[in-house]
């Protein structure tokens, strides 16, 4: 972003006020995450900055809080990583499968009613997560469900289905249709073509639909709220009670961990979100 | 040839034309078969659920079913002297079978509710009920009348009788700080109790300033994503990526820590001399934690659609302004700026959307003064249990947000939406 050098001096003050501006932005942006690194390994019980810490004095640091997470007594983080991650695999999987069917139809060109029906089927990530809660927690509460494993699990299927339609319909939306018409010319029944042509086609857009499903079930905690009971208390569950009464360091080693999955997650994603476009042509 | 065209036939002499519309029909139905799993469970768990909040935000059934015979008796009375002895006649026995049933103090709870004083007077005539003291031979009028002086009161038969129709906007009216006064006129609720209104009034405020903080800062940062070259970009994307798939519990847990009174925005503070160290402003657990909180949880929201839709500007459209004799600023004003119009539609419905339902920051970091509409719908939802409230509530809310949505659905079209 180099200035030219015949720039007014107006305009030159203009640029490094809009890079300062850019500068601010991304570090409100991203510092606010970096906060926890440090502060998860205070030795002492405070959610602040010691003097200590501040000095970089090694006592001050320690992992206390992540042993207390892993083997303290009363803490319930293992129970509900455990529950978390059963429901999110149950509840992407679910997703995935239904969203993915779904979206082929949505695709082909023959579909009737296509805005309508799409709008119902994108609605639950439109409407209010609250209402979404109320309106579930009816169902679950009827249907003998609530404060079950499976309604939490169906719950987050509703909610993670519209990210999947989203992200297969757009990576169908680049594909070439005339090699499925090929592989059935060469005697290949509807099935098989599927899983031999088309979903190896478009399993990027698949499985980055599948990660954000993962990541709707892993993080929410608004539905979840209505409906579990203490059986089935998930991590944000644990983190929503732990931010309202005590805010131990032990949240900030939870925080932290939650902070590298994401990362991870955002890796793949940024790399399949890649091979996708590779394989869709799109080039850059 | 002869003027009409001749029909054209398929190998085994179908016509051409109703042969197509057959295949046709053959793919609209496999097409639609593939998406029926998926929105049969979406109507089924979802879509009729919001149809049930409806129904239960209107009813009122209960009390209908509870006292069938007086409502019979009273469609001929006119409400403005007592009720003649029939009346009072079928509610005696309709009273009979709920203290038979123990669903008396429901009725008392349900009346209460339409005019106070309820409670005490049908604590009292369960009373001359239960022994017996209520002779049927002699006029029930005059016996029930002598139970308490409040029996006698006309405008407790007329509150009874406003219960009637099964179906009530009660609960719209509250959510709107109103109520059907003794007239079924529509009547504000006094000065002091007005505490919904303030909570919409305010759901939207927070909802619009968020927006506009969003906009104001998402669009520097988007447009130099967009003129970046790909290797810089790439990196500073991150930063606005990792934020979007971080747990939002995560987010504003750190917020939390940062905004606390001895937190790091207050260190930071107090060493530039702004504030002094004894007087350290409080910033969590008020507007300004929500809109702080907010603003950076839903930036992510902004920046992605305004992003793609700035990508595809030419950055020789600028020069070709600059070169044309506009300065930079008139450039940006002229050219740039209407093409990014679509992008800074989608972004802010987008944002509005999402903050106007915002529930989980505004609890943690809101305060008192920072709860909005969505906190009060789990609040009766959980604490209350006025289920119909809620639903009624959540459904005002719904309507607003299709409002947005259908707009949003005109301007940008679903399809549209991109994510990540």
């Amino acid at each position: 972003m180099a200035l030219p050098k015949y720039t007014e001096t107006r305009y030159r003050i203009w640029h490094y006020f809009y890079i300062a501006i850019c500068t601010f932005v991304f570090i409100f942006l991203i510092a606010p995450l970096f906060v926890i690194f440090p502060l998860s390994f205070n030795a002492e019980e405070f959610l602040v900055f010691s003097e200590g810490m501040k000095n970089l004095d090694p006592d001050a640091f320690s992992l206390r809080w992540y042993k207390d997470m892993v083997y303290g007594t009363k803490n319930p983080w293992g129970l509900a990583a455990k529950n978390s991650f059963i429901i999110a695999i149950f509840a992407t999987l679910g997703s995935v499968i239904l969203g993915t069917v779904a979206a082929l139809g949505l695709s082909s060109r023959h579909m009737p009613f296509k805005g309508i029906i799409m709008a119902t089927l994108i609605s639950p990530m439109i409407v209010p997560l609250i209402i979404s809660g109320v309106a579930i927690f009816f169902f679950m509460a009827k249907a003998g469900l609530a404060a079950t494993h499976t309604g939490i699990v169906l719950a987050h299927i509703i909610l993670g289905t519209p990210f999947v339609v989203i992200t297969v319909t757009a990576t169908l939306s680049g594909f070439d249709h005339s090699v499925t018409r090929a592989a059935a010319s060469l005697g290949s029944n509807p099935v098989n073509t599927f899983m031999k042509i088309t979903l190896p086609l478009i399993l990027p857009g698949v499985i980055s639909g599948g990660l954000f499903a993962f990541v709707t079930s892993f993080d929410e905690v608004v539905v979840v709220l209505f409906l579990a009971g203490l059986e089935n208390t998930t991590i944000p569950i644990q983190m929503w009670t732990g931010l309202r009464e005590q805010l131990s360091p032990t949240i900030l080693a939870v925080a932290t961990c939650l902070i590298i999955l994401s990362t991870l997650i955002l890796i793949s994603a940024e790399l399949l979100r890649r091979r996708s476009e590779r394989l869709r042509g799109i080039n850059r | 040839m002869s003027s009409e065209t001749k029909q054209i036939l398929t190998t085994d002499g179908i016509p051409l034309e109703i042969s197509l519309k057959k295949a046709e029909r053959k793919n609209k139905i496999k097409a639609f078969l593939l998406v029926a799993p998926l929105l049969l469970f979406l109507i089924i768990t979802y879509i009729f659920p919001i149809g049930e909040m409806f129904t239960r935000s209107i009813d009122d059934k209960m009390i209908t079913n509870m006292l069938p015979k007086t409502f019979k008796s009273m469609e001929t009375w006119d409400g403005k002297e007592l009720p003649p002895e029939e009346v009072f006649a079928s509610f005696l026995s309709d009273f009979k079978i709920l203290v038979d049933k123990k669903e008396h103090g429901k009725l008392a709870q349900r009346l209460n509710k339409e005019k106070n004083g309820f409670t005490t007077i049908t604590k009292k005539l369960f009373r001359q009920v239960k022994r017996n003291k209520i002779d049927e031979t002699q006029s029930i009028k005059e016996q029930i009348m002598k139970v308490h002086k409040r029996w006698r009161n006309v405008e407790y038969w007329q509150a009874i009788k406003r219960t009637a129709p099964p179906y009530t906007s009660a609960k719209y009216l509250k959510a709107m700080d109103m109520y059907l006064n003794e007239d079924n006129k529509i009547t504000q609720v006094s000065e002091d109790r007005r505490i919904h209104r303030i909570l919409w009034l305010r759901t939207v405020e927070v909802a619009f300033f968020v927006t506009v903080f969003c906009f104001l800062m998402g669009y520097p940062i988007a447009h130099l994503l967009a003129t970046l070259p790909m290797k810089y970009s790439n990196l500073l994307m991150i930063c606005v990526l990792l934020p979007f798939w971080t747990s939002l519990l995560v987010r504003t847990a750190s917020w939390m820590i940062l905004l606390q009174q001895q937190g790091v925005v207050n260190d930071f503070f107090v060493m530039i001399g702004l504030v002094a160290d004894d007087n350290r402003p409080e910033m969590m657990y008020n507007k300004v934690g929500t809109y702080v909180a907010m603003t950076q949880i839903l930036l992510p929201f902004m920046v992605l659609p305004l992003y793609s839709v700035m990508k595809t500007i030419s950055p020789s459209l600028m020069r070709a302004g600059k070169s044309l004799g506009g300065t930079p600023f008139v450039a940006f004003w002229k050219v740039y700026f209407p093409l990014t119009i679509p992008g800074i539609g989608a972004g802010c419905l987008l944002v509005f959307i999402l903050a106007i339902g915002y529930y989980i920051t505004p609890a943690l970091v809101g305060g008192a003064s920072g709860t909005l509409i969505s906190n009060q719908i789990a609040y009766h939802m959980k604490s209350t249990l006025d289920w119909s409230f809620a639903s009624a509530m959540g459904l005002m809310l719904l309507s607003g947000v299709l409002v947005i949505y259908w707009i949003y659905n005109k301007l940008v079209g679903v399809d549209n939406i991109k994510l990540g």
